[in-house]
């Protein structure tokens, strides 16, 4: 039987297990819609932005390890998917966008909403590619998904133009995609894992640093499995968050620019650095130079991660869950028993960890901390409950003070910080699960950047919370200034001027506002009572700053706890090594 | 130090564009590229020569790799190679100056291809130093028009591994 592309696309999708698609409308892409309409296996999201469109489907992706699938017109609704696909490609999420384009005869012709989509996002797609034969649409489609969910995962965009969408063929279902020029080494080096577990029984100061890949991955209980067999002390980055539990003894925090104290010592002091699904990215290093001269295991599946930044002494190309699997299988086999003691280690630590501990005050009578918060949230939160961010201050603070437990529970844009991220990345993962508590952590910034989609999640009748860290101000811009700029406040202030709880109101959701102290709980509860989307509004304190803090350009090791008395400038704006500049 | 690589990709519609865009979006360098279908007229063989220290180096193989589209890539320079640059040149020649280019060409083992009353047309083929040494001769007769393919080179040892063996580079027949 002949069917017709935009069939042959919904075909595929169901094919490929996709149940929800995040969607929006226009000239070139409605013979799909029209396919959709009686689709009852697939259930069509609405965004009410492209961009928030494809961030639903990162956060989709995210929560769930299966790709998010998103899809738009042509021109500005291409374009406006591409702060979407270069957070996805930064942050390695399999996500399949499928972009409307004007019909073959058009291409090139500056066409109405015409735009070279291909060419716009080939540096920010894992792989793209146009259809122009809709012979080949299911072979784009079958490749698509497999590219975007294999090897390190990330972004795959299919263009596809109308004509292409409307033509028909017979349509067959490629079983399996083989591509001579893309095949992932998933397996480590035999090898490689058998230095490394060598390395790991020698040392005497030994730290395991994990990243996104282990969750990508799916290695959580083998990252556990390796900590506690060796009794290895670990800490995470920020994508890494959920990958080991955060209540757990080994565990020292995240590490980097606003990790922990005892964090970022144990990397600085380390005698062995066990790298797992972790780039080493300019947040976590810190000054290069300076950074740990550490013995260094880096396992990753991207080969172009490893050397990239810090040379590996026992570079493991592989899948995270593949190698660990190895690794603890020949630590049994050979001699876990004769393991070097970390006590000294262990007890350098643990001083460390009491040496400056993540803290702030909290007065019953000042105004709200915004750390506060994040505790209260952490506290009433169930175990698996998802969190999601956006982009500053209250981003790292939900990153310190939430204890995430449970793997895929922390939902932020790491690589790219695309403000504007949180809520609709919310909505796709409370799509993809109804019953779990999802809360969007967000700054009366980021909030207003994607705020529209409040109207997908009260249409889709999602009840997704969001808690804004209102402090008047881009605080992390602020605090910036503050610490490097003089205090020269320039274009940071944003005033109070927006009523979030009007807002709510005016989009169907329900507002809520917490301004002392004493409210912050009550108002908590009462959230997540409401079966609803909700915003509440949390008045915070305008001058609270993040730390502890690496400045830009300082070396790991070069920690600052709290406001300098001394003019900022002093803090190292002279040793930005423009790498490092933000 | 200058390294030749050589890339086999999908001979389809975007790849130089991918591979270009890889280049200068993480500020690696192409001194020259050339590309051209294979056999297999599905796959094309891109010869890109870039420099950079050992570490960037790394990173553009490993990164040239990563592209779905992209089938093999190896740097040639690591072993023995040949290399080879063909240049097309236009040189003025008036009078006495003709003579002098025919025996540099002659030198050179270049041909001339066209010749008008004022200018000769010459290709030659070589490594990078003999097409530099072509040019500084002929430089000073004044060179009209340059053109130059870019490098292609091969490996010495065979694809399937064989050890090099001494290869006779035969002489060229003329003279």
């Amino acid at each position: 039987m002949e069917l017709s592309g935009s069939r042959i696309l919904v075909e595929c999708l169901k094919r490929e297990g996709v149940r929800v698609l995040f969607g929006y409308p226009g000239g070139v892409n409605l013979p799909v819609f029209d396919a959709l309409y009686d689709e009852k296996e697939i259930d069509v999201v609405l965004c009410r932005h492209e961009q928030g469109g494809i961030h639903m489907a990162e956060g989709y992706a995210r929560a769930t390890g299966q790709p998010g699938v998103a899809l738009v017109t042509s021109g500005p609704g291409a374009t406006n998917t591409v702060t979407g696909l270069t957070d996805a490609y930064m942050d390695s999420t399999p996500i399949v966008v499928i972009t409307g384009q004007v019909p073959t005869h058009l291409l090139g012709n500056d066409a109405f909403q015409e735009a070279d989509v291909v060419g716009i996002t080939r540096p920010c797609t894992k792989y793209n590619v146009l259809v122009t034969k809709v012979g080949d649409l299911a072979q784009a489609v079958k490749e698509a998904f497999y590219i975007a969910t294999s090897g390190r995962p990330g972004p795959v965009l299919i263009d596809l133009p109308k004509d292409v969408a409307l033509a028909k063929t017979r349509f067959k279902y490629p079983e399996k995609v083989s591509l001579r020029s893309y095949a992932p080494a998933l397996k480590g080096n035999k090898w490689q894992i058998k230095q490394a577990a060598e390395a790991i029984l020698k040392a005497r100061r030994p730290v395991i640093y994990a990243g996104g890949g282990v969750l990508a991955s799916n290695a959580h209980t083998e990252l556990c499995e390796l900590a506690e067999l060796t009794n290895i002390p670990l800490t995470l980055t920020v994508m890494g968050l959920g990958a080991f539990p955060g209540t757990h003894r080994l565990f020292l925090g995240m590490l980097g620019m606003h990790g922990t104290y005892c964090a970022n010592m144990s990397i600085h002091h380390a005698d062995l650095i066990i790298a797992i699904g972790a780039r080493f990215d300019d947040r976590v290093t810190g000054r290069v130079a300076d950074f740990s001269r550490a013995h260094i295991i880096h396992i990753d599946v991207d080969p172009t991660s490893i050397h990239k930044n810090i040379k590996a002494d026992v570079p493991i190309v592989g899948d995270a869950r593949l190698v660990l699997n190895d690794l603890i299988e020949i630590l049994q086999a050979h001699g876990i028993e004769k393991m070097e003691s970390h006590a000294d280690w262990a007890a350098q630590i643990a001083l460390w960890r009491a040496e400056h501990p993540l803290s702030y005050t909290q007065n019953d009578n000042e105004v709200i901390k915004p750390q506060y918060v994040i505790e209260k949230i952490s506290e009433m939160a169930p175990k698996e409950a998802i969190i999601t961010t956006d982009v500053g201050q209250h981003q790292m603070w939900a990153a310190q003070f939430y204890k995430f437990d449970c793997p895929r529970t922390f939902i932020n844009s790491g690589g790219l910080g695309t403000m504007g991220y949180g809520l609709p990345a919310a909505i796709g993962a409370q799509k993809a699960y109804p019953n779990r508590r999802v809360i969007c952590i967000s700054g009366d910034g980021s909030i207003v950047m994607n705020i529209q989609e409040i109207a997908t999640a009260v249409e889709q009748r999602l009840p997704v919370k969001v808690a804004i860290i209102n402090n008047q101000y881009l605080g992390m811009v602020r605090q910036w200034q503050q610490l490097f700029y003089n205090k020269r406040y320039s274009s940071s202030y944003m005033g109070d001027a927006i009523d979030f709880v009007k807002l709510a109101e005016a989009f169907g959701a329900a507002g809520l506002r917490a301004t002392k102290v004493v409210e912050v709980e009550p108002v908590l509860q009462k959230a997540m009572a409401i079966d609803g989307p909700v915003i509440i509004d949390f008045k915070v304190s305008p001058t609270e700053n993040c730390y502890p803090m690496i400045p830009a350009g300082a070396a790991i090791n070069e920690m600052v706890f709290a406001d300098p008395e001394t003019p900022a400038s002093a803090l190292a704006v002279e040793n930005v090594d423009g790498v490092l500049t933000a | 130090m200058q390294h030749v690589i050589s890339v086999l990709v999908e001979n389809k519609s975007g790849v130089l564009s991918r591979v270009s865009g890889l280049f200068s979006g993480r500020g690696f360098n192409i001194d020259s590229l050339s590309v051209a279908p294979t056999l297999d007229p599905s796959a094309s063989m891109m010869t890109i020569v870039t420099q950079g220290d050992d570490r960037i180096i790394e990173q553009i193989t490993k990164q040239l790799n990563k592209l779905v589209d992209i089938i093999k890539v190896v740097d040639i320079t690591e072993n023995e190679y040949i290399e080879r640059e063909m240049v097309l040149i236009k040189v003025s020649a008036r009078q006495e100056e003709r003579a002098e280019v025919f025996r540099i060409a002659d030198i050179f083992r270049a041909r001339i291809l066209d010749s008008s009353s004022t200018s000769y047309t010459i290709e030659a083929t070589g490594d990078a130093k003999k097409i530099g040494a072509i040019v500084d001769q002929l430089r000073p007769l004044g060179i009209k028009e340059f053109m130059r393919t870019g490098r292609i080179a091969i490996a010495r040892k065979s694809e399937s591994g064989e050890p090099a063996e001494k290869v006779k580079v035969p002489r060229p027949h003329r003279r």
